[in-house]
């Protein structure tokens, strides 16, 4: 059965019952799940390959993407494709890792895997001009428009302070697993965008989160939407004038990407990657304050990959 | 023999050129090649002599190539390559199949008011602008009927199909956002429809015979035409079979004349003889100056002069063109000066005196940012396109709306350029910013902008507040678009009058090595 077809028919109840539809469906699709898992490991850091490359080394590591995926799994791979930029600019995530995130995962089972980003400049230029989405579609994945607001569904956001509700993308709630997969880059109004931060493109307005204490919100939207899997793509970093840069003169070749189903842990660690402590991030120390992963690193199992 | 291959090579070419156009102003994705909305478009008369006329250049040679095919053919732009003598004539057939207007009959030439409305607005042109031409130039009417009634409701149709094969988990077709065009100019497009509809519906080509400048700058032209269609005296019975199909209603059946002036090329008289007795052949020999030759000379003559006379820049003078002056550098919240034109439209003046509000620009427009005026140009330049920053802003690589220009009012530019076209400048209020208000971080204006003309300075412990450097600003729109605050954004774009070029982005090399770096943690 379908998960629409058992909400709509198990829980036609009432409105109260309606109201409560988020909290019921975040369960399965986006609270971070780390029981059955046969790893030891917190997090995955893997250096000197391609991005791709390191995908593979890396999620082996955490025992495949059979570990997150079963047969028949519905997925959103969510990168971030803000811009209408190229992938030499590192502004978006890197296709490569894209694809080959979308490949492992219809290669572990999955059904459908879907593709999508609320992008800032004109979406159908982002997705063409960062490779993604053809790199997306040739390894089997499904793009999703995120710019449509009848895509978006309102949901309460219970652990939050200043984010007490927002409008979140229908496939972040729909589906069985979310594999966020953001680049490391600076920004001028969040210090940095890693994970968390990447979180803000599938929400619809994100004018709110501006206007009532950025990195809060940013903390605040991780009690809700807490994806299984974390892919930080660190290979070229955009250095200054992020998030959408100027030139590739911004960018340095880094070579890293990190793996980790705790969202704290892995901006912690990209923020060290990056040159910066992880408590100079508002959001990371916020997130780290209010439990919802952990910023220490020395109390983490990391694995060290160098290629 | 009725002869049925020049009639029926008309519906087609014309039902082409329909789709064609509408095509360019329906491509509400940007899937079309501009070449092909280029060629769509090149013949558009009003359109192309505008380019020629602004841009000088070779390419917008289309108008000649009409007025060459109008000597040799007559008026065979009004029935084939003209969207709105297309969207009438199937107003016509409409009315003819449905048995409401079966006959049409001979009517005398409105000679007087043909040309009256011709010089004024040409006298119209010289002294005000280009506001009259694009109300009455039948491309432009066609254009913003299509953008501003056809296209929403397509736009609206596609989001209902896309919503539709999204429920069952499709995502083949996607929505589109709807930027409907203010009420005055919906209200406009809408007249005409209404208007050209009815006359069409009832009177056949009336607009283009009396009104249109086109047609009646053409009509000069078919008089002096080598091909003309002509009665066969001898073969005629005075049927009148020819007349009543005749949607120009300028077949004079009791004088075995048709008025060539008034003929828009159909060729349904031909087909319509069942004597085969209407004839389209040369006719070099026969010229003789019909009963409206001197006045047509004259308003040949008047027409020339006030040509002339507008590109003197007379006509500024005589309509008061205000010149709004350039004050300092704003200090009142978004207190904008000018509104912003569009990249490659060179200034605002250039705009206004080249732009026949068509639309094609404002469809072609991938983020909706270039929307059709209200009063922002004036009351002149009423529907001409203009940035609206607080529905989008300008994308940095997008150049669509200069490619697609029929006029020449936005020159085509190549992404270098526009990178570097500055078409306004940025103003920041730092009183109204939520950086200094709340003592949060924001930085959404310094995210959003392409060069870093916003970039973010320290302010206070571990937030930062934007600092504005106006000459790398291009005036894209995208921090104005971006600001969170309400009802005073705390930063935005003034309009240039004239575009200038900014200063190249500011790209210093990174001090890096970290190619070699190992684990930080």
């Amino acid at each position: 059965m379908k998960r629409r077809d058992f909400l709509t028919k198990g829980l036609g109840a009432g409105i109260a019952a309606g109201a409560l539809l988020p909290l019921a469906r975040i369960k399965r699709s986006m609270a971070s799940n780390t029981g059955d898992k046969n790893t030891s490991y917190d997090l995955v850091a893997v250096k000197g390959g391609e991005p791709d490359v390191m995908f593979d080394r890396g999620i082996a590591a955490l025992g495949g993407m059979s570990q997150f995926i079963k047969p028949g799994y519905k997925v959103v791979v969510k990168p971030n494709i803000g811009w209408d930029s190229g992938p030499e600019r590192a502004a978006n995530t890197n296709p490569n890792l894209i694809g080959r995130i979308v490949q492992q995962s219809i290669e572990a089972g999955a059904k459908d895997v879907y593709v999508f980003d609320h992008t800032c400049d004109e979406w159908t230029r982002c997705y063409k001009n960062s490779g993604i989405e053809k790199a997306a579609k040739d390894a089997g994945g499904k793009l999703v428009p995120g710019n449509t607001h009848s895509y978006y569904r309102e949901v309460g956001i219970p652990g939050g302070k200043r984010l007490k509700q927002t409008m979140v993308h229908e496939l972040m709630l729909d589906s069985d697993l979310v594999i966020n997969a953001p680049i490391l880059k600076s920004h001028s109004g969040a210090t940095l965008t890693i994970a968390m931060k990447n979180l803000m493109g599938v929400v619809w307005d994100r004018r709110y989160w501006h206007r009532n204490n950025l990195h809060q919100c940013i903390a605040d939207f991780t009690t809700f939407c807490k994806p299984q899997l974390n892919v930080i793509d660190a290979y070229n970093v955009m250095m200054r004038n992020g998030p959408r840069g100027v030139s590739t003169a911004d960018v340095a070749k880094k070579n890293f990407l990190i793996i980790s189903p705790d969202i704290v842990a892995a901006d912690a660690a990209a923020a060290k990657i990056f040159g910066m402590d992880p408590t100079e991030v508002g959001y990371i120390k916020i997130a780290d304050e209010m439990g919802i992963g952990k910023m220490d690193l020395n109390q983490l199992s990391i694995n060290r990959i160098n290629i | 023999m009725r002869n049925r291959y020049i009639k029926n090579a008309r519906v087609i070419i014309s039902l082409a050129f329909l789709l064609a156009i509408s095509f360019a102003f329906l491509d509400i994705k940007n899937e079309l090649p501009i070449i092909f909305i280029d060629i769509a478009t090149y013949l558009q008369f009003i359109p192309s002599l505008t380019q020629f006329v602004t841009t000088l250049s070779l390419a917008a040679l289309g108008f000649a190539v009409v007025i060459l095919l109008t000597l040799a053919f007559g008026r065979v732009y009004c029935s084939s390559i003209c969207p709105l003598g297309t969207l009438q004539d199937i107003f016509s057939f409409i009315s003819r199949k449905l048995k409401k207007r079966k006959k049409y009959k001979y009517a005398k030439p409105k000679i007087k008011l043909r040309y009256a409305v011709l010089v004024s607005v040409i006298v119209l042109f010289a002294l005000g602008g280009i506001f009259f031409i694009s109300l009455l130039d039948p491309f432009s009417i066609y254009g913003r009927l299509t953008a501003n009634i056809v296209r929403p409701l397509y736009t609206v149709l596609n989001n209902m199909m896309a919503k539709g094969l999204e429920a069952i988990e499709l995502y083949i077709l996607y929505p589109k956002a709807l930027a409907a065009a203010g009420l005055s100019i919906l209200l406009l497009s809408f007249a005409f429809l209404v208007l050209i509809g009815w006359l069409s519906f009832w009177h056949g080509r009336i607009y283009c015979n009396t009104v249109c400048p086109v047609g009646t700058v053409l009509g000069l032209f078919s008089k002096l035409s080598i091909y003309k269609l002509g009665i066969d005296k001898d073969a005629c019975t005075n049927c009148g079979e020819c007349s009543i199909v005749c949607k120009a209603r300028c077949i004079d059946i009791k004088g075995k004349r048709i008025d060539f002036s008034r003929c828009v090329g159909c060729f349904d008289c031909i087909v319509s003889c069942p004597e085969a007795g209407i004839r389209y052949k040369a006719n070099i020999f026969k010229h003789g100056i019909s009963e409206s030759g001197l006045l047509q000379r004259r308003v040949m003559i008047t027409a020339g002069v006030a040509s002339l006379l507008s590109y003197t820049g007379l006509g500024k003078l005589a309509w008061g063109t205000k010149l709004i002056e350039a004050s300092k550098p704003t200090t009142i919240p978004e207190e904008k000066n000018f509104p912003v034109s569009p990249p490659g439209s060179i200034s605002i003046e250039h705009m206004k005196s080249a732009c026949t509000a068509c639309h094609l620009c404002v469809s072609a427009c991938p983020t909706n940012v270039l929307q059709p005026s209200t009063l922002e140009y004036g009351a002149l330049g009423f529907m001409q396109p203009v940035m609206d920053n607080t529905l989008n802003y300008c994308n940095y690589e997008c150049t669509r709306c200069g490619d697609v220009c029929p006029t020449g009012a936005i020159v085509p530019l190549s992404v270098d350029q526009k990178k570097l076209t500055q078409i306004g400048k940025v103003h920041f209020i730092k009183e109204s910013c939520v950086v200094y208000t709340d003592d949060t971080a924001c930085g959404s204006c310094s995210e959003h902008c392409p060069t870093q003309a916003v970039h973010m300075v320290p302010y206070k412990e571990g937030i930062t507040i934007p600092e504005v450097d106006e000459s790398i600003c291009i005036g894209c729109g995208a921090c104005e678009y971006a600001c969170p605050t309400r009802p005073f954004r705390a930063i935005y774009v003034d309009g240039n009058y004239i575009h200038v070029m900014a200063e190249p982005p500011k790209i210093e090399k990174l001090e890096t090595d970290s190619a070699k770096e190992e684990f930080p943690f």
